[in-house]
């Protein structure tokens, strides 16, 4: 037994509104530089409905992932190593940028530039790829809640498993949304993918991150990835995907998408594992089995034996601590409610999903019934095929009867709770019904409805001896001096080459630099527009006014005042 | 100036080459990638790309054995001179050809397809220029000596000197005497070596032949070098 600590994450899809502020206010931290304008290391897409990038998975297609040979090995789907480097001067597989979409922006210069004339000026979507005007097709979420009907739906590859009855139904009943970040899986393909070894899971934290110095943009991990979520960027020839947000987590603060989500529905917390139990696990033969045999390799931190053996592989007493709390532990383990996305690609995913019940009772509050009557409801899991079938394919490699048990788990909590709500007595048959006490009920309704901050959020902090360098986050840019390495700017081998800079001044100064640039596809060095909301009235930033008239005559714009 | 062009100029340019790589290893590890553009454009690239880096590989082996392995050895196992001569002249045109084609096929996507035009540098056509006369050089002495002319052989003379830059006892001497074509095309080739580094062709030194034998999935701990300190975690709502 060789115990791994892994940060992972578990998010209750009835509780998303799919309003994207996670996938805006992580790509506000992560992707908003050039070169990965079409990434979204969040993504919140509609289901049914083809994803981001565009069915992506089909792994028939994409060849995504791992696929268990004859012999009962595990083998990249796209091809062992051999052929891994034979087809490195071209990969076959890898999705181009229609398939994601093709970024653009508006041209909103116009505006103010165009010379007096009949029609008002428009401002033009320019693409961010070519520079030029460009015809908007199709985005990350161009599909959003049904948008498109049933003509985009029907591109759902996993709308595609499912029979035809339940097809036609789904495609008019319902909708629900799916947040989507890297899986930061206990088995990644694609660091199996990477020729050159630079992606890597941290011991420390099973965090999968790409170490930008060794990456040399061989564009095999795309291809590895069955989820598509690692991301290649044009400008810098680089791979990038989801850094779980590392330098947050290290100091024991969420990720920006579940600190920001507005549905309050993502939990993060450790899970403790045997590491050598994930290969064979991952190779169990038959696809449905693969949800238990991936419960079979988490490690309860409660047993004495397993705190004994994490000790010994020096996880340290704190996290052993905050596994024994860890919410992901209660929702996949005790209450078994949380259900992995695509188990069948092999990869072990650590990004865990509650499905939604909303579906079924959406149907039975528009056929005109209780949704919240326990009968109703525990009739309605069993005969409603439709969404339990689709929730399969997604989350259980399409075998019913897990999904079945969550939601009829599900239903029991809501109509157990209706009852306390209404001041009328507790009904344990409704939690034997499921399989559960009324207690146990109870304390699924607190986790799911009501926990609060530090509950849904149990993170250890790194420890200070291995602690990473984080001061940069808190204390702002002290790097950010003229010509300092915080300038950003490029080296002499093109886009941001020379000594790294660190990631949070970076970033910010990417953004700034994007925010001011004048040519949208180029955005240039010099900071020839100035961004008034940093602009605190002292001083006088290049660009803000025009330029005087002469060195010697008088300038209108007064004196000039030192900051 | 038969020792400026064949002692100091290989010996600067040998310098510059590694001492570039060296230097650029340290410097601009961030730099160092292939900056693929197949996610702009991927139908003609799969055609273009493999023709060209299977036709280079080649080209280098047939280098590397015609410029390092001596004459005297080959014969030694028994190839005859003519036996080497035309394998050599005909593995060597294919590839060569093979090369250009490809070349040919990915410049002109370049050109044309907007998105890699767009993403194009200057540094990158810089080196297309270096590296496509290089290869045209290359292919243009092999067929004028041995398809219209009547036979030269290199071995005789440009390997001699090769090696003797790296036995450090350059002999210029030889070198005089040599068709002014693969004088051209060796200057050339000094001349791309000193670029080298400092362009994309970097990637090349990072073929990644350890994929073959590492285990598949990397674990590595958190980078013990870039520890600064610690402060307190706050929660979201105070900061
Ligand atoms: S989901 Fe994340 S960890 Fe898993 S294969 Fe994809 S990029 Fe790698
Ligand atoms: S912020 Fe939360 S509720 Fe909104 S789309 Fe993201 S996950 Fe869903």
């Amino acid at each position: 037994m060789r115990v791994m600590a892994q940060m992972s994450m578990v998010m209750n899809l009835d509780k998303c509104i799919g309003c994207h502020t996670c996938s805006v206010t992580c790509k506000q931290a992560w992707t908003n530089r050039s070169g990965v304008e079409y990434v979204w290391f969040n993504n919140v897409e509609s289901r049914p409905g083809q994803g981001y990038p565009r069915t992506y998975q089909d792994q028939n297609r994409w060849e995504g992932g791992w696929v268990r040979t004859r012999r009962g090995r595990l083998k990249l789907r796209a091809g062992g190593r051999m052929k891994k480097l034979l087809t490195i001067f071209a990969n076959p597989k890898l999705p181009s940028i229609q398939d994601y979409y093709e970024p653009w922006t508006y041209e909103y210069e116009h505006l103010l530039s165009a010379p007096a004339g009949e029609h008002t000026p428009v401002a033009r979507p320019k693409s961010l790829i070519t520079g030029h005007d460009t015809k908007i097709s199709w985005s990350a979420n161009w599909d959003d809640s049904l948008a498109g009907g049933n003509e985009i739906a029907a591109g759902d590859p996993i709308l595609a498993q499912v029979s035809d009855r339940v097809r036609e139904e789904y495609e008019k009943s319902f909708l629900f949304f799916l947040p989507r970040i890297c899986e930061h899986c206990l088995n990644p393909s694609c660091a199996a993918s990477c020729p050159s070894g630079a992606i890597y899971k941290r011991a420390e934290d099973g965090i999968v991150l790409v170490d930008q110095d060794r990456c040399r943009g061989w564009r095999m991990c795309i291809t590895g990835c069955p989820y598509k979520k690692v991301y290649f960027n044009h400008r810098t020839g680089k791979a990038e995907k989801c850094t779980f947000c590392f330098p947050r987590v290290e100091i024991g603060i969420p990720t920006v998408c579940s600190e920001t989500c507005v549905g309050r529905l993502r939990y993060i917390g450790l899970m403790l594992y045997d590491a050598d139990a994930v290969g064979k696990a991952a190779a169990v033969e038959s696809k449905t089995d693969l949800y238990t045999s991936q419960l079979s390799v988490f490690l309860d931190p409660n047993d004495p034996a397993v705190a004994a053996a994490a000790r010994a592989s020096g996880i340290p007493e704190d996290w052993i601590d905050a596994a024994r709390r860890s919410p992901i532990w209660d929702l996949i383990m005790r209450h078994r409610v949380a259900l992995p996305l695509h188990p069948e690609y092999r990869t072990m995913p650590m990004v865990w999903y509650i499905p939604p019940l909303s579906p079924v009772v959406d149907v039975l509050r528009d056929t005109g019934h209780d949704g919240e009557d326990p009968g109703n409801l525990f009739g309605a899991v069993d005969a409603l095929r439709i969404p339990v079938e689709y929730l399969a394919g997604l989350f259980t490699a399409g075998d019913p009867a897990p999904v079945t048990e969550v939601l009829r788990k599900l239903a029991a909590m809501r109509s157990y709770q209706r009852r306390i709500n209404l001041g009328e007595e507790r009904d344990e048959s409704i939690a034997e019904a499921v399989g559960m006490t009324g207690r146990q009920i109870e304390d699924m309704y607190r986790l799911l409805a009501i926990a609060k901050y530090d509950e849904r959020y149990v993170i250890p902090a790194a420890h200070a001896e291995t602690a990473a360098g984080l001061e940069e986050l808190a204390t702002g840019c002290s790097l950010d001096y003229e010509g300092g390495p915080g300038m950003g700017g490029s080296g002499p081998f093109g886009e941001t080459s020379g000594r790294y800079a660190p990631i949070a001044v970076e970033n910010f100064q990417a953004l700034s630099t994007r925010q001011r640039a004048d040519d949208i596809n180029q955005p240039g060095p010099e900071a020839k527009r100035v961004n008034l909301l940093n602009w605190d009235g002292k001083g006088r930033p290049a660009g803000l006014f025009p330029p005087r008239e002469s060195p010697n005559g008088p300038d209108p714009n007064g004196p000039e005042e030192k900051p | 100036m038969n020792t400026l062009l064949w002692v100091i100029i290989p010996y600067l340019s040998i310098m510059v080459f590694v001492g570039g790589l060296i230097w650029r290893r340290r410097y601009d590890k961030f730099g160092w990638t292939t900056r693929s553009s197949q996610l702009y454009e991927s139908t003609i690239l799969r055609w273009g790309s493999p023709l060209f880096h299977f036709g280079v590989l080649l080209v280098l082996i047939g280098h590397v054995g015609g410029l390092l392995v001596p004459k005297s050895w080959t014969e030694a196992v028994g190839i005859t001179e003519h036996a080497y001569h035309l394998t050599a002249v005909f593995l060597g045109t294919i590839a060569g050809l093979c090369t250009l084609i490809g070349m040919a096929i990915l410049i002109a996507r370049r050109r044309l397809v907007g998105p890699v035009f767009t993403s194009t540098t200057r540094n990158d056509k810089a080196m297309y220029a270096v590296l496509g006369a290089v290869i045209v050089l290359g292919l243009w002495a092999t067929v004028r000596a041995n398809v219209v002319g009547d036979g030269y052989d290199y071995r005789e003379t440009v390997s001699p000197w090769f090696r003797s830059l790296f036995i450090l006892q350059p002999d210029p001497s030889i070198m005089a005497g040599v068709p002014s074509s693969f004088q051209i095309h060796v200057l050339a080739a000094f001349v791309l070596l000193a670029f080298w580094p400092f362009t994309r062709l970097v990637h090349a030194f990072s073929a990644p032949v350890g994929y073959l034998t590492r285990p598949y999935v990397v674990y590595r701990s958190r980078d013990a070098r870039s520890q600064r300190g610690l402060r307190a975690a706050r929660r979201g709502w105070e900061r």
